[in-house]
């Protein structure tokens, strides 16, 4: 694996490209920011001219964001008790409600996607199910689960399952004939023809089901939380923030899950060029067989 | 031995793609399989595979009637690109089907090291299949059938998406592995040169449905070579031959050879 850079890896960009290169990522950060920073310029401005309550201006949002959330020490990363109170009972369910999705998703979708009998057997209550609308159920897992944390990863998880299930089975029923050939052929073992064989084919759609995966399970986090039985979390404190009246305190909570999310995808897609390209013929100078 | 006996396939729409096929192939022997397009050539690699159950007839290994896929078969197929996994390195490719062999994975590693010697792709071991040329892969997928030591070899139009030039240098490694290697080759083509260059037998399918229209030995001398040997007057008789056959000209050769 480690090989192909010495193969790919294109040859030393010289210093000057290399700035000309700077210059241009600059450039293009440039342009992919100036639009949110007006948003916000104009949000500030509208803020502050009608100086409602219920609309603190944004500056005044970051502060209470930094003030709630990120004034504790340095070596817990600046997050506050509150943060840690709160933060990161959130993220763990959601974590683990996002594990278990994948874990029985990415299971059960290879069964679906390559026994075409198992996917007749279970394709109805699959779509049923998903049809199912997952806020819902809530009340249902509500009478089925402990209260708190039991019950909130239950929620997440039928609503994350979904994407990650289906998209799985999708990639695993679209595997290369001529691959599952060979592998007969060779006689590999079930284990081994999941292993190397389907889980490969179908990690461009196993990833694509988790992006999908993670945004709802941050949705179903938050919603779970509003719910009683809870006392911790970032949801609990949005609806604490509002029954106190506290206009910077929610909106803060709003700000913290936008960062939150868009932090979350970032480190997926990271994840997810890693996994996947160091096994395609780079974009750019990679030599494709003929 | 291998033998394939009254062997008949009907496909679910009722296509009758081989008719009463019977063979016999001698341990160590290579067999070209050739004939026009549609001639049933596929299917029946893929019944002797056990990829595709014949719906009547059987498939005898070494005395034993095959179920399924037979034990120490290995097969080349034409479309290396999609039978090699690109998201293994060429070694990983080679090494991979010797883990149901019961060896270690130093076993395995240096087994797959070897094979890619043999085929001459010593230094791409490290590469993945994409990085390397058609005719490259297609070595690879060799190396692969050769590391798993089978006792028998199929191959389907091994060398049908390569240039004339590597299709030669691939005709002579097969020769060349074959002599180092105790095992029996049947190789499917519609190229009636290579059929005859590369065979000590050339087994002529016609079509619609598929069955043995002739049986032809190649009597020529080995070493063979690209040049030489296809100057011997006995090669250039043999591929007239085999061509009449293929194109269905029925004239006296034919019936003779039936």
């Amino acid at each position: 694996m480690t090989s192909m850079t010495s193969t790919t890896a294109p040859p030393a960009v010289p210093a000057r490209g290399r700035r000309r290169g700077g210059i241009r990522l600059a450039g293009r950060l440039t342009q992919r920011w100036l639009p949110f920073v007006l948003l916000v310029g104009v949000w500030e401005a509208v803020t502050r001219a009608t100086a409602s309550p219920f609309f603190p201006p944004p500056s005044e949002i970051v502060a209470a964001t930094g003030d709630l959330w990120l004034s504790g020490p340095a070596h817990r990363l600046f997050l506050t008790d509150l943060a840690m109170d709160n933060l990161l009972p959130s993220l763990g369910r959601m974590l683990l409600a996002l594990a278990g999705s994948a874990v029985v998703g990415i299971g059960v979708g290879i069964a679906l996607g390559r026994s075409e009998r198992v996917f007749a057997y279970l394709n109805p209550i699959l779509q049923f199910s998903r049809a199912v609308p997952p806020p819902t159920l809530v009340p249902v897992f509500i009478v089925l689960f402990e209260l708190g944390t039991q019950m909130q990863v239950a929620s997440i998880i039928f609503s994350a399952i979904w994407p990650i299930l289906l998209n799985t089975a999708d990639g695993a029923r679209s595997v290369t004939p001529l691959q599952m050939d060979t592998a007969e052929v060779f006689r590999l073992s079930a284990v081994d023809r999941i292993r190397y064989i389907i889980i490969p084919s179908a990690l461009p759609k196993i990833f694509a089901g988790l992006r999908l995966a993670l945004s709802l399970s941050l949705i179903l986090m938050v919603f779970s939380e509003l719910l009683p039985g809870t006392s911790n979390g970032i949801g609990f404190q949005l609806t604490d923030a509002q029954s106190r009246s506290d206009m910077p305190a929610m909106w803060s909570v709003i700000v913290l899950l936008g960062v939150l999310g868009y932090l979350l995808n970032t480190i997926l897609l990271a994840v997810e060029h890693r996994v996947l390209d160091r096994r395609r013929p780079a974009r750019t100078n990679g030599k494709v067989g003929a | 031995m291998l033998e394939i006996k009254d062997l008949t396939h009907t496909y679910a729409d009722g296509h009758v793609a081989v008719r009463d096929v019977n063979l016999t192939v001698a341990n160590g022997e290579l067999v070209s399989i050739v004939g026009p397009s549609g001639c049933g050539k596929s299917t029946l690699l893929r019944c002797i595979a056990g990829l595709i159950r014949p719906a009547e007839g059987q498939v005898i290994l070494d005395g034993r009637p095959a179920d399924g896929v037979p034990e120490g078969l290995a097969v080349v197929f034409q479309d290396y690109s999609r039978s090699l996994l690109p998201w293994l390195s060429v070694r990983d490719n080679v090494a991979l089907p010797l883990k149901r062999r019961g060896m270690s994975k130093a076993q395995r590693r240096e087994a797959a090291t070897e094979a890619l010697e043999s085929v001459g792709l010593a230094a791409a071991g490290g590469k993945y299949p994409w990085q390397l040329s058609g005719g490259m892969q297609q070595r690879v997928s060799i190396a692969r059938a050769l590391a798993y030591r089978p006792s028998l070899l199929l191959m389907d139009e091994p060398f049908g998406s390569v240039d004339a030039q590597t299709r030669e240098d691939l005709e002579d490694l097969t020769l060349q592995v074959r002599g180092g290697n105790d095992m029996t080759i049947l190789l499917v083509t519609h190229d009636i040169d290579e059929s005859v260059y590369v065979g000590d037998r050339v087994v002529v399918l016609g079509a619609s449905p598929g069955h043995v229209r002739a049986d032809l030995p190649v009597d020529l001398p080995g070493p063979r070579d690209q040049i030489s040997t296809r100057e011997l007057p006995e090669f250039v008789r043999l591929r007239a031959e085999v061509g009449r056959l293929v194109r269905g000209v029925t004239e006296t050769t034919a019936t003779a050879a039936k």
